[in-house]
């Protein structure tokens, strides 16, 4: 098994094996991280810049860390401030980037697409998309396989996946169902009509109206993020009704497995898509995926960067 | 490039035999095994070490303490090969204060995976000393590096290749010289 990824846009680029390898690897970054000393010297003197025009957390320092960790110089290059705000057009920003010496460009942008863009406008640099519009996020596809497989005891294969919320507007869910898909897993969705794409069949997932219906004998039920902004949008009436309708709390979990992982892509909005009872509670597997997200995202550089050019 | 077999330097019981002598060594050098942690440095240093922990049982009444090193991480060529090593994980779950390792590898050459063994020892704690065993000593050194247990000293040239097989990683235990054909 060959790995021959130098970028990471999406995760339906990865086969099976791909997927397992990356797993695989990230396992022994993991053990890194329970050490002392967390640092090694894999991409010494590789230079990243993470590229952020959206506001985010978790993820960029998630990938800072993972990028320390391996040894990596990193430059955090954000919208406000720079040259961007100046009016600088993307393209001329991924050149001035690869000028000043950059090895790989990690970037989320608002608008789809942008990570291929800035491939293909990059001569040498690998590029790792960390969230485009919502069209992917596929390093949390990866965390998230990651976490799942590991606690299903390496293998995803049969597993029934029910991921409930707001999948009009998740880039983490058109990953998620790829990675999980390729797996071998069977993923469920559900969400309020007006929170759900139309035309969804291209989706590799089945579609409950009925949390209830999509939460049956699940193995895992993922929980996406409710945005302030949706209610307003007028998509549902009001948080107290959609936590009523769609929000997991234990009554809806006694439809799936016991035992069921709980999972949500964070940060998480209390009372609203998942209940306090739950996001605390012992199947709750919300902390551990953070730690999974620095593992994977190590795993990935150290694939798509560790060794020579082919 | 083809590697031919050239000559057979070791056999089972050569290997045996050397292995032995060298647990002798360490237990000797090391007034017994009580501060003695065998560290194995993948591939083929791990099921050596383990071969060593095994002899050092029989000799002592008491196993060593034993560990896996992964070195990939820490290795100075890794940006030149390609496809990259993968990594296979670090195992050596002590606290290094205060206690002897023993470094085990097969084959010491230019002495740049030793180097690399140091540096991931030193990441995990600070051990009162390291030794180095080999099971063969092929010259060589690019580094100020020198073995402590050798199992065989074996002058080669650079154009040749020295193939070691162990169990259960290979089929037996042997050691070749091979060396580079055109055909």
């Amino acid at each position: 098994m060959v790995w021959k990824h130098r970028n990471l846009l999406d995760v339906d680029v990865l086969s099976r094996e791909d997927l397992e390898l990356l797993l695989d690897q990230s396992v022994h970054m993991e053990d890194l991280l329970n050490r002392p000393i967390k640092k090694v010297p894999a991409l010494r003197g590789r230079m990243i810049v993470n590229l952020f025009f959206e506001a985010s957390t978790r993820t960029r320092v998630s990938f800072e860390l993972a990028e320390k960790f391996l040894g990596a110089d990193v430059v955090n290059w954000s919208v406000s401030g720079s040259s961007i705000s100046k009016g600088e057009t993307l393209r001329d920003t991924a050149w001035t980037l690869e000028a000043m010496g950059a090895d790989a460009v990690v970037v989320r942008h608002p608008m789809p697409g942008t990570p291929w863009y800035l491939k293909e406008k990059l001569k040498r640099a690998s590029v790792f998309n960390a969230g485009d519009g919502a069209h992917a996020h596929p390093t949390q596809a990866l965390l998230d396989v990651y976490t799942a497989w590991k606690h299903f005891d390496r293998s995803l294969d049969g597993r029934k996946i029910a991921i409930v919320g707001d999948i009009l507007h998740s880039r983490v869910v058109r990953s998620d169902i790829t990675a999980f898909a390729t797996l071998g897993a069977k993923v469920t969705l559900s969400a309020p009509g007006s929170l759900m794409p139309r035309g969804h069949a291209h989706l590799n997932a089945t579609y409950q109206a009925d949390p209830r219906e999509a939460v049956k004998d699940a193995d895992m039920v993922y929980l996406l993020r409710i945005q302030r902004e949706r209610q307003q949008d007028g998509l549902f009436p009001s948080f107290e009704e959609y936590h009523w309708r769609y929000g997991a709390n234990e009554e809806l979990m006694r439809y799936a497995k016991p035992g069921a992982l709980v999972m949500h892509p964070g940060p998480i909005n209390r009372g609203v898509e998942i209940a306090s009872e739950l996001a605390d509670g012992p199947d709750s597997v919300i902390l551990e995926q953070v730690r999974s997200g620095v593992a994977t995202r190590m795993g990935l550089l150290y694939l798509c960067m560790g060794g020579a050019e082919a | 490039m083809v590697w031919k077999h050239k000559t057979k330097v070791l056999n089972q019981e050569d290997m045996e035999r050397a292995l032995k002598r060298m647990s002798h060594e360490i237990a000797e050098r090391n007034k017994g095994i009580d501060k003695v942690i065998l560290v194995g440095i993948h591939r083929r240093g791990v099921p050596l070490a383990e071969r060593m922990a095994d002899f050092l049982e029989q000799f002592e009444g008491q196993r060593p303490a034993l560990g896996k090193l992964d070195i990939t991480l820490y290795r100075d060529d890794l940006s030149l090969r390609y496809p990259q090593p993968l990594v296979r994980g670090t195992d050596v779950p002590w606290d290094l204060e205060g206690r002897r390792i023993v470094l085990v590898d097969d084959v010491l050459y230019t002495g740049r995976t030793v180097r690399a063994a140091l540096d991931a020892l030193m990441d995990i704690g600070r051990p009162d000393q390291v030794q180095l065993a080999v099971l063969v000593d092929r010259g060589h050194r690019e580094l100020p590096i020198h073995p402590d247990y050798v199992g065989k000293n074996l002058p080669t040239s650079s154009s040749e290749l020295v193939e070691v097989s162990v169990t259960p990683i290979d089929e037996c235990d042997e050691v070749w010289i091979c060396e580079r054909t055109d055909s």
